[in-house]
């Protein structure tokens, strides 16, 4: 290969000419609908800052799982347990809280629910076996019923100033606080996809187990990380989700887990593993929070909504499809 | 020829992928009940030609003509409609079906009341199976056969399709000798149905015993076609590739020191039901070969060795430490590397590009803090390129677009770019072409030489030879035979000692 068709190639790929387009789309998409959300929905105050920072704040919870939920589909499997432990953490979170554990009773009782369930779950799919589809779905079900459980149903209210200032309500200077913990978790997270050895190996794991294993890589450890890691972003969500509504209940998170594997999906990572990004993602996570902002202003209820963001997860779904069979 | 009834004309077939051309203005004739070769280096552009012929990829310019009018073939279904069927080297059938219900997959036959006629289908099939004289019962499932005839089924599908043209892109690469020889047999029942073969392989032998034209492709272009019985091994060879490659087997008697203790000593191990108590000695800068029939326990051996089967017994002791090798980590780090034999399933991420490829067994190396040092990478892996000559256009295409033996490349620069001490190579040869073979062997030999150990697995008996220093055979995984090379005088003797006579 001569140096200057290698620059080229080297100037085609940054300019992603060399790859498959579709892995863009969702930039693509998501200009393409902010730009139309800002011209028809102008005068209804879409493009105040005001309206985009409420964006922000409902998206970045979503995002925030989903950058660890890129991990696991990327190792090829799947974690539909998510939303139930923001709901479970929510509320050990505040329980924390309300027994005067302190900031770091709090941290703990949050994190901690988030990592332990996710421990078990990548237990039972790597030493037992269970496929991680059928784990975290039954997980799912257990954990939301402890949920339930463990107050009765009864949602607990958090009073400490400091921790609702920090976790989700408060801003420093002009940037609310979940937007810095966003920005956090997706510096960390890309970084440990695109440039650590983790990343490399995560998708290599999912890309081909065996050839994986053959290569001398741990391939149930990846597993295992990234569903504990999964978990634990889980538990950071519960924790801000009580801290933007200063109470833990049983009832947030309900439904999470398809947001956020449709931003995973939108973002152009395979749901067959091996491919994964995590910018992506959280354009992906944006893309969807942009929509659904744009329909509750255009008035639309939650029912279209709802029909709606189905819609795009078909349609996402079916693109990505196309990529692996091209 | 009695028969020259061309059934298949490919005129000035052009085709490029992103501006790289990889057929230019080919030309490419079959008739009737003929076997016609294809050859060509790894990337010559073979397996291109008949995507092209099947409809999986698109000509950019060129003439199809069948039985002498032209025809567009767009799509799979338009080649299978003029009667062209490929046997797909992954394996196309269900294993979980029976090989009636293959056989007629998606075009069962039916009862007047709508339902499926499994006897009917059944009956066919044996008729199918009889007329090309193959002995499979159409009733056993698929999963229970062995791989040979899996292609078995799949060929009598297409027949049971009226394939007129069968298309075979290594059809040997996963089969037994004895299998091998069933389906040369078959080849043989087909040309006398009027059936004409397109044949792609890299062994020299066997192309001599099935074909009756031969067509030479190099870098795209067509270098020429023959009747076999005109063209000379040697001249073959050197159209294949492009320069005269005598001596390309011989064998180079080198010195071994065997004063020293061995480098690597393993003692009666045991893995499963393959391994069950193989002992020998390997030494530094030895090239030990390792023959036995498909079955005999020559991978599970190195897979044992290399942490993947687990290890039921016996002792490995490298340099004269006993090892605990419980995983493939633990060999990489005491310094073994393994080529596998089926690149596709266990040396490749065939969705990741060239390098991230070559990185995987390294990652620990090339990264500080869990940071993977990339710019390093790079140089590694264009190095690795360089030096194995693999035909990519950079180290970021994908792994899934290179030719079967460029990826087969690949997975050889993975595991020298880890800088083992001790190779084992399982068929580390198998669909390269005569020149990247004689370059392995080439560059095997040089490591060899540069003091690290190595084993080599392969079934082709004359690469065997060309090579290793010692020669253990297996039977039902034990050692049977040890035969330094000195003593081995010719193919045939070695073809004995493996037959067990
Ligand atoms: N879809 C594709 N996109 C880009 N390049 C491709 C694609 N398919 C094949 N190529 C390139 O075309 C060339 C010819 O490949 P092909 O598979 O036809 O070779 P081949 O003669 O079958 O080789 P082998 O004996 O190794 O199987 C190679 O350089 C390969 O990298
Ligand atoms: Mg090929």
């Amino acid at each position: 290969m001569s140096t200057s068709e290698s620059n080229l190639n080297v100037k085609r790929r940054a300019l992603g000419l060399n790859t498959d387009w579709r892995q863009y789309i969702v930039y693509f998409a998501f200009v393409v609908v902010f730009i139309l959300f800002s011209i028809t929905l102008h005068d209804d105050g879409f493009l105040t800052a005001g309206n985009l920072l409420n964006i922000v704040r409902q998206t970045a919870i979503i995002a925030i799982m989903a950058v660890a939920m890129t991990f696991v589909i990327s190792a090829a499997e799947i974690d539909l347990s998510v939303g139930s432990i923001v709901a479970l953490s929510s509320l050990t979170t505040a329980l924390a809280l309300q027994a005067n554990l302190g900031l770091l009773g709090a941290v703990i009782a949050g994190l901690g629910t988030g990592l332990l369930v996710g421990l078990i779950n990548g237990l039972l799919v790597t030493k037992v076996g269970i496929p991680s589809f059928l784990v975290t779905l039954a997980m799912m079900g257990l954990v939301s019923g402890v949920a339930m459980w463990i107050t009765d149903t009864e949602p607990v209210t958090i009073l400490d100033e400091t921790y609702v200032a920090i976790f989700g309500s408060g801003n420093l200077g002009a940037i609310p606080s979940l937007l810095i913990w966003l920005l956090v978790i997706v510096t960390i997270g890309h970084i440990l996809l695109r440039k650590a050895t983790f990343g490399r190996r995560t998708l290599a794991t999912g890309g081909n187990q065996s050839a994986a294993r053959f290569s001398g890589i741990n391939v149930a450890r990846i597993k295992l990380y990234a569903l504990m890691g999964s978990g634990l972003m889980a538990g950071l969500a519960g924790m801000l989700y009580a801290g933007r509504m200063h109470s833990g209940r049983f009832t947030f998170g309900t439904g999470d887990e398809l947001s956020v594997i449709a931003a995973v999906i939108l973002g152009g990572t395979s749901l067959f593993g091996g491919v994964g990004t995590v910018i992506g993602t959280v354009v992906g996570a944006f893309l969807i929070g942009v929509i659904n902002n744009g329909l509750i202003i255009m008035g639309l209820d939650v029912s279209q909504q709802m029909i709606i963001k189905g819609l795009i997860i078909i349609l996402a779904v079916a693109f990505g499809k196309k990529q692996l069979s091209n | 020829m009695q028969n020259s009834e061309m059934v298949l004309q490919m005129s000035n077939i052009c085709k490029a992928f992103n501006q790289n051309s990889v057929l230019e203005h080919v030309d490419f004739e079959l008739n009737k009940g003929e076997v016609h070769a294809l050859m060509g280096g790894n990337g010559a552009g073979k397996s291109t030609l008949m995507k092209i012929l099947t409809g999986i990829y698109q000509k950019d310019s060129g003439k199809i003509c069948i039985d002498g009018s032209e025809v567009q073939i767009e799509k799979p279904q338009d080649s299978l409609a003029h009667g062209i069927a490929m046997i797909f080297q992954e394996f196309s059938v269900i294993p979980a079906l029976t090989v009636a219900q293959n056989v007629f997959l998606n075009r069962e036959l039916k009862k007047s009341n709508g339902l499926i006629d499994d006897k009917a289908m059944i009956r066919k099939t044996k008729d199918i199976l009889d007329e090309l004289k193959v002995d499979i019962n159409p009733k056993s499932l698929v999963s229970e056969l062995g791989t040979g005839y899996w292609q078995m089924t799949e060929i009598a599908k297409a027949v049971s399709q009226n394939a007129k043209i069968l298309i075979m892109d290594e059809p040997t690469s996963a089969l037994t000798q004895h299998e091998t020889e069933i389906l040369f047999d078959l080849i043989n029942n087909l040309k006398n149905k009027g059936i004409s073969i397109i044949y792609i392989s890299h062994r020299m032998d066997e192309i001599y015993k099935v074909s009756d034209r031969i067509t030479v492709l190099r870098d795209g272009k067509h270098i020429m076609t023959a009747e076999s019985s005109n063209l000379s091994m040697d001249n073959l060879v050197e159209h294949i590739v492009g320069k005269n490659m005598e001596n390309a087997f011989t064998w180079k008697e080198r010195h071994i020191a065997k004063d020293k203790p061995p480098a690597l000593k393993v003692k009666d191990l045991k893995s499963g039901s393959k391994v069950n108590g193989v002992s020998f000695d390997l030494y530094q800068g030895e090239i030990l070969g390792i023959a036995g029939l498909m079955g005999s326990g020559r991978s599970e051996l190195v897979r044992t060795l290399f942490g993947v089967d687990p290890l039921d017994g016996g002792e490995i002791i490298m340099n004269g430490t006993q090892l605990s090798i419980k995983k493939p980590k633990d060999a990489i780090q005491a310094g073994f590397a393994l080529i596998p034999e089926d690149r596709r399933i266990q040396g490749l991420v065939l969705d990741h590009n060239v390098r991230e490829n070559i990185i995987l067994p390294i990652l620990n190396k090339v990264s500080s803090r869990q940071f993977i040092k990339y710019d390093k990478l790079d140089h590694i892996s264009e190095a690795l390129v360089k030096k194995l000559n693999i035909k990519t256009d950079s180290i970021f295409k994908r792994a899934s677009l290179l030719s079967g033996g460029n990826q087969q490349k690949i997975v050889f620069a993975k595991w020298l770019a880890s800088e083992p001490n001790i190779l084992l190579l399982d068929e580390p040869t198998s669909g390269v072409d005569i020149g990247a073979k004689s370059e392995i062997i080439e560059i095997v030999r040089e490591l060899a030489d540069s003091g690290k150990s190595i084993i080599v697995i392969s079934s082709e008996l004359q690469e065997l030879l060309a090579f290793a220093d010692r020669i253990i055979v297996l039977n039902n995984g034990i050692v049977t035979k040890e035969l330094e090379r000195q003593d081995i005088e010719s193919e045939e003797q070695l073809e004995q000692a493996v037959q067990g006579l």
